[in-house]
């Protein structure tokens, strides 16, 4: 089922949103209220991002030093009595570190950065009780009043920038952890033969590397298994829910897998008998959500990449008939080209 | 079977490894009888080159006798002696159908490490580091050769191999040089580098009809072949005070319609450039040594073309954008495109419009190619192209 959606971005945009396996409201056990929902081109942030970044580590950072030496930092503050206020000190320093973590462990952080912009106008509150008793040295609170409202600047400009960030539905969801790309490769191929290819699901083993098997267990249904660590690996039921020949595939897998997971690949016959282009929208939920996808990009298992390699191979097969591989990739690791100690198995 | 490796910058060996074997059935074995050492292999034996590693095997001009094909080979047949192009096409792809073949989509398996450091892919090439897929390299007795429908040339009987093996790279990459220029009748054209490839350029811009041919060059043993074996007039830029004066003054101030950079990374100069240049690279504040290219840029007519077969590899300083914008300069450049030039060219040996044989100056057996390295490196002995027999 499409589910029916209000653009402004217009045809094009709407052209190229994920098939029905990828709509907010097929994903089991997620339901969530979407306020509005855009859908872009693009499934890039507005900017702001970055900074969002730093204001994190700065929350960290200060938070850190006000619960650490809470008296010196009350005494950079102008408090005469720094003693009787490190309690406090210590407690705007907690708030402060949860602003940081807030921050940094959101794909969306807006409203963490609003939370800050609420901090701020407490801090600048207390400042003004300071400044308001003589016996407070006055010159180091109106320099720290001064440092506040410049992070403060810093606060506002950086929360209204996300807050003009559009959902798309790339970054939808992205908070519980879901794990979402978008990657297109062109093959030289008619788009008839790319889509055939891909239709026939006992083909993705040969370009998928993850993948051990996928059968086919009815009309829209089929089994995949793919490959886990450890030599393990993970077998769950799927369904293909949309089916527009030469033109989309969507499939989705069942609510009892294991990972939940789901995709649609695009196929459009590419300007000037440039053959087929392929665009792939994948989202899955990793264990251990954004840290485990995290983690996994370390080891250069991050999504993207994976499917961008994968449609390269699907490239190379359909144009060559065959993944492409030299004597130092044929197994992957250290390269096995060389004949010293590195396991040649050529 | 034996094999040239390197081991470390300036450090070659010719060691035992495993033979190779057939990965895709598109492959074919080659049992090589003739390779050669390249100038652009010199660059990765002085350590300009990222992502090599200790044991890779060198070598990308090479050719030899197929001793095993892939079951969906069709154009070759074990017995065929062959001579093997240096960039690694799959032919399918949109770059190949369009001869771009050292630019195909698809023959580097590690695509994405060349994306991240070049925009987008390039082609694989055979020993020329793990950038350009890692593959093995022919400076050795055996290599397997993907897409063997697709690069490796028949050669006719009766020629040589001497006469064959620059099909692999320099002589289609002189010759790409001079053809890039669109070079027409009375055209001056001026050749930065004198060493193999700079020696084919000269002497394929003549074939393509260019009135004089200009090659400039330090050592007096390159400059006398380019005169007496390609017929340039030459210039020691260690003579003379400006290479571009001396050539505004061989073309009455006009300037070389068009200049070929046949130098690449390594560029060498007199003088506190040279000096800048080389402190720079060591610092790892520039990778590359454009002195060639700046110059060829400064030296060109205005309206001209600036060919660029000298390999670069990384990250250039202070590039004259101001004369090649205001003089409406053309760049033009490329790794060359081997297989499509293969067969004309295999044509004009054929006839004997040019004999590629006169840059050979050494024949050295496989096991003394780490010796080769050396004096091809340093110059001396007068050594301008090695020929390695396996």
């Amino acid at each position: 089922m499409e589910t029916e959606i209000n653009t402004s971005v217009g045809e094009s945009a709407r052209a190229w949103s994920g098939g029905s396996a990828l709509a907010s409201d097929a994903r089991p056990k997620r339901e969530r209220v979407v306020p509005y929902q855009r859908l872009a081109d693009e499934d890039r942030g507005t900017g702001g991002e970055s900074l969002a970044d730093f204001l994190g580590f700065f929350s960290i950072g200060l938070g850190l030093a006000q619960v650490l030496a809470p008296k010196g930092m009350s005494k950079l503050c102008g408090v005469a009595d720094a003693d009787g206020n490190a309690r406090l000190m210590r407690f705007m320093g907690l708030r402060e570190i949860s602003h940081g973590i807030a921050i940094l462990s959101r794909q969306q952080p807006e409203k963490a950065v609003w939370s800050r912009v609420a901090g701020d106008t407490l801090d600048l509150a207390m400042l003004g009780k300071t400044f308001a008793n003589p016996e407070n040295n006055r010159a180091m609170t109106l320099f720290a009043t001064a440092n506040v409202l410049a992070v403060t600047a810093l606060d506002v400009s950086c929360a209204k920038q996300l807050s003009k960030q559009p959902r798309t539905i790339a970054n939808e969801g992205a908070d519980e952890g879901i794990i979402r790309t978008k990657r297109s490769i062109t093959i030289q191929k008619p788009v008839e033969e790319v889509y055939a290819f891909w239709r026939d699901f006992q083909n993705l083993p040969q370009f998928m590397i993850h993948l051990e098997s996928v059968t086919v267990t009815g009309q829209n249904r089929s089994h995949w298994k793919a490959k886990a660590p450890a030599g393990k690996s993970v077998e769950w039921d799927a369904t293909m829910t949309e089916d527009r020949p030469n033109e989309l595939i969507s499939w989705r897998s069942d609510e009892d897998a294991p990972v939940y997971n789901a995709g649609s690949v695009h196929f459009r016959r590419a300007p000037g008998n440039r053959g087929t282009e392929v665009r792939v929208e994948l989202e899955y939920d990793p264990p251990f959500g954004k840290l485990g996808s995290k983690v996994a990009m370390l080891f250069r298992e991050e999504p993207g990449q994976q499917v961008q390699d994968d449609l390269r191979h699907l490239k190379q097969v359909m144009e060559t008939g065959d993944i492409v591989v030299s004597d130092a990739t044929k197994d992957r690791g250290p390269h096995p080209a060389q004949p010293d100690g590195h396991g040649v198995t050529l | 079977m034996k094999a040239t490796c390197w081991m470390a910058p300036r450090k070659m060996e010719v060691k035992e490894v495993p033979d190779p074997q057939i990965l895709s059935q598109g492959d074919c074995i080659v049992k090589i009888t003739s390779t050669a050492i390249c100038g652009s292999d010199l660059h990765l034996y002085n350590g300009f080159l990222p992502m090599m590693e200790p044991g890779d095997i060198m070598g990308h001009e090479f050719m030899g006798e197929v001793v095993e094909v892939g079951r969906n080979v069709k154009n070759l047949k074990v017995g065929d002696r062959v001579v093997v192009p240096f960039p690694i096409a799959c032919g399918h792809c949109e770059a190949c159908e369009a001869g771009l073949f050292s630019v195909c989509e698809n023959s580097n398996p590690n695509a994405w490490v060349a994306e991240k450091m070049l925009g987008h892919t390039a082609a694989g090439i055979f020993g020329y580091s793990h950038l350009t897929g890692g593959y093995a390299g022919g400076q050795a007795e055996y290599a397997r050769v993907p897409f063997a429908d697709v690069g490796p040339l028949k050669v006719p009987e009766g020629m040589t191999d001497d006469q064959a093996l620059f099909l692999s790279d320099i002589l289609p990459t002189g010759y790409m040089g001079a053809e890039m220029c669109g070079i027409k009748p009375g055209d001056t054209v001026a050749v930065w580098g004198c060493g193999p490839v700079g020696q084919f350029a000269i002497a394929s811009a003549y074939l393509l009809g260019a009135e004089k041919v200009i090659g400039i060059d330090r050592f007096p043993y390159r400059l006398q072949m380019a005169r007496e074996k390609a017929g340039a007039v030459t210039v020691n830029y260690e003579e003379v005070d400006s290479v571009i004066d001396v050539l505004k003054d061989l073309t009455a101030g006009r300037g070389p319609d068009h200049c070929i950079d046949a130098v690449g990374v390594e560029g060498h100069t007199h003088g506190v450039q040279y000096l800048h240049d080389r402190t720079k690279q060591m610092m790892r504040m520039q990778t590359d040594r454009p002195i060639a290219l700046r110059e060829a840029i400064m030296a060109c007519k205005s309206g001209g073309t600036v060919s660029v077969i000298g390999v670069y590899t990384g990250l250039i300083d202070k590039f004259p954008m101001n004369a090649v914008m205001n003089r409406s300069l053309t760049i033009r450049t490329g790794q060359c495109h081997v297989q499509r030039y293969m067969k004309p060219l295999l044509e004009h040996i054929q006839e004997g419009r040019i004999d590629p044989t006169f840059v050979i100056t050494h024949h050295m057996p496989l096991s003394e190619a780490a010796r080769g390295y050396e004096i091809f490196n340093d110059k001396v002995d007068n050594c301008e192209k090695i020929v390695l027999r396996a």
